[in-house]
């Protein structure tokens, strides 16, 4: 766990107010590489102080939309806008964005100082504030000690930390972050996670973060922009991507779900609720409470999160509920979790999820088990694309 | 406690491993140190009319004393006292200086357009720069004697663009321009290969990190490109100048009479005056030379590693 959360994470929604102006827009991005299209045609508002996140396995366009903002690559079509002005044609070294590299691209042949004094002096700050400014930076990464080493003196953790504060150095309008914890072990990455949003707090900077981590994404994100092949799936806080998916891919990529293909059977005034959908999985009837364009005979897939599925060696007193029955085919044991994978009469298998609240060796279900698995009417999903 | 390389099987004593470092070893015994020696002696002799040419080397361990009182060291006296020496010294040192920096301007941006160019081309340039070891030095450098000469192929080309009238012709060969040009065609490919397997190593992110930081690209070359291909320059630099300063061959055929250099005269004393003490101690005086630069070289290379 972090050391210290830093101040209470505030309210913050700029995109729920429609008269809120993006600071930065993608307005109908395409990119294509020879006949390979990147992006594609793509639409996006990113608010000032906002962290925001890229997210989607790697070739999905994350890294070129980015690396479009920094400068590096220009869109073959459309246009991007900061602070609504169009940054078109201009080249790098003179964008107010500033990036950090998966890489660090740290300069070798200088020592964490001159890295991070590297930036202000190309804008020929006098000597005595590019030093004040390294050394407030250094003092906000907690490497002082370390400012005459050269890069390959120091420790993963410490060069993320160096290429971090080079980046920061600039004050840019918009800190660009390019996979910046895949190369740090678990922990330090969950530890710096949190320092990253803590940074990005205190210094109330616009942060734009390119991963394929989905847990790294809804820890640290304000938004969410999920990503597949060129074009954005969903954008949406971390808890809305993750309890209302818009599609199977989004519901698939975050996370751990059931999907079951099925059709609808009616909608609304059936089960004499508004909102009720009744989906038939092929044989098993499940019923989930939303509002839903779907209407009788839509083939829809029914989604529900493990973690939200219980499991039961007795037979629901409500038979009416939804409710499978199945023959418990593997565990998973995660320490906090333990993962049933329930086996149905046709072959499908359900996954379950059961905190370990108590610290029992032997569980009372296991291998073989027939079990009931039941989960509420608002637990599910429809998902029509 | 004991330490983990005493039991490391690799750190045993291994009588093939020692066969395999002393193989270099011998090989540089046999063929640097044993010959030099015997130039150092033989420029602590004295001439004489005979067959070689100088006061025996080593008459036995009972003449050891007469041996040591022999050795004289007048040949370099000699060397010091006769201008015509020291400028031929001086003389090699500029021509190599200036052609080492005329081969860096001009292999620095071929290795550079190398390394930048696509990595399926990239052999296939590497090959084209190789390409001129498959023809004979010797033919080489002959070739550049058909293409200077006053009725050369260049006079012709100069004509046929109208750079020069009809009875005109350049004056390159036997001069040393033509020297310089010989140099720096030879040696292109040892200064070329160095830079680009630094140039080539080089992380371009580097370059996307010093323009994301405001850098502009010209200013970010000599802040980062080239700072990190200084290895690369050092051992060209080291690699064409060291064998330039005692080039014979090319002065030789390309340079005029008043080209100095100091093989030329190396082999003007051994074969012309056939005075081989003073030859030698003319080599010797040249390696000593030569033996500082690689000194700085060998520096550089271990602060690197």
């Amino acid at each position: 766990m972090a050391k210290s959360l830093g101040p209470v994470k505030r309210k913050f929604s700029p995109w729920a107010d429609p008269s809120a102006v993006p600071f930065i827009r993608f307005e109908n991005i395409t990119k294509r590489f020879g006949t390979f299209t990147a992006v594609d045609n793509l639409t996006l508002d990113i608010y000032e102080r906002e962290f925001f996140s890229l997210l989607g396995p790697s070739g999905c366009g994350k890294t070129t939309l980015m690396r479009m903002l920094a400068g590096f690559e220009e869109p073959t079509e459309g246009r991007i806008l900061l602070q609504g002005k169009d940054i078109s044609g201009v080249p790098p070294y003179r964008r107010p964005t500033n990036m950090m590299f998966q890489s660090y691209a740290l300069f070798p042949h200088m020592t964490v100082e001159k890295n991070v004094a590297f930036g202000l002096e190309q804008d020929n700050l006098p000597k005595g504030e590019v030093a004040a400014r390294v050394e407030e930076m250094l003092k906000l990464v907690k490497l002082e000690q370390f400012a005459k080493r050269k890069p390959n003196q120091l420790s993963g953790g410490q060069r993320q930390r160096v290429a971090l504060a080079r980046s920061l150095a600039k004050r840019p309008k918009v800190l660009l972050l390019d996979e910046p914890l895949g190369a740090l072990d678990k922990k330090l990455r969950e530890e710096t996670q949190f320092e990253l949003m803590d940074l990005q707090t205190k210094l109330g900077l616009t942060f734009l973060i390119v991963t394929h981590d989905q847990e790294e994404a809804m820890t640290v994100s304000d938004r969410i922009a999920v990503m597949d092949k060129g074009l954005i799936m969903q954008v949406a806080t971390p808890a809305e991507i993750y309890e209302a998916p818009n599609s199977r891919y989004v519901a698939d990529f975050i996370g751990d779900i059931n999907i079951l293909e099925g059709t609808v059977t009616s909608t609304d005034s059936a089960l004499g609720m508004p909102g009720s959908v009744r989906i038939d999985c092929d044989g098993i009837a499940v019923s989930v409470e939303q509002e839903c364009q779907a209407v009788k005979g839509d083939k829809v897939a029914f989604a529900v999160r493990p973690e939200k599925v219980r499991i039961s060696p007795d037979q629901p007193a409500d038979i009416s509920a939804n409710a499978v029955y199945g023959e418990v085919w593997d565990i998973g044991y995660l320490g906090d979790f333990s993962v049933f994978l329930v086996k149905l009469a046709d072959g499908r298998v359900v996954r379950a999820a059961q905190a370990n609240v108590s610290r029992l060796v032997d569980r009372p279900i296991t291998f073989g088990d027939m079990v009931w698995l039941t989960w509420p009417l608002d637990a599910g999903l429809v998902l029509t694309r | 406690m004991a330490s983990v390389s005493e039991t490391h099987p690799a750190n045993k004593p291994n009588p093939a491993r020692w066969l395999v470092v002393a193989v270099p070893y011998l090989w540089l015994l046999l063929f640097f140190a044993a010959p030099f020696l015997i130039i150092f002696k033989i420029s602590l002799s004295e001439t004489t009319i005979a067959m070689p040419p100088y006061t025996p080397l080593f008459e036995g361990f009972g003449a050891f004393g007469d041996f040591v009182s022999e050795l004289d060291f007048d040949n370099y006296l000699f060397l010091t006292g006769d201008p015509l020496y020291i400028e031929a010294y001086l003389s090699s040192l500029r021509i190599a200086v200036i052609s080492t920096f005329l081969l860096l301007l001009i292999g620095y941006p071929m290795a550079l357009a190398m390394a930048r160019a696509p990595t399926m081309l990239r052999p296939t340039l590497v090959m084209l720069v190789i390409l001129p070891f498959w023809t004979s030095f010797l033919i080489r450098v002959y070739a550049w004697i058909g293409i200077l000469k006053p009725d050369g192929l260049l006079t012709l080309l100069f004509r046929s663009v109208g750079l020069l009238g009809v009875d005109d012709q350049v004056q390159i060969l036997r001069t040393d321009y033509a020297v310089f040009i010989g140099i720096v065609y030879s040696y292109l490919p040892f200064m070329v290969l160095p830079l680009y397997s630094a140039l080539e190593k080089m992380d371009n992110t580097l370059l996307e990190a010093a323009s994301d930081l405001g850098c502009p690209p010209w200013k970010a070359f000599w802040k980062i490109t080239f700072p990190l291909s200084l290895p690369g320059v050092i051992a060209g630099s080291m690699i064409c100048f060291i064998p330039i300063t005692g080039e014979f061959v090319i002065p030789d055929l390309l340079g005029g009479a008043d080209t100095l250099m100091i093989g030329k005269t190396l082999w003007t004393e051994f074969f012309g005056n056939r005075d081989w003490p003073l030859a030698s101690a003319v080599a010797v005086i040249l390696l000593i030379m030569l033996v500082v630069p690689i000194m700085i070289f060998q520096n550089q290379q271990k602060k690197v590693a």
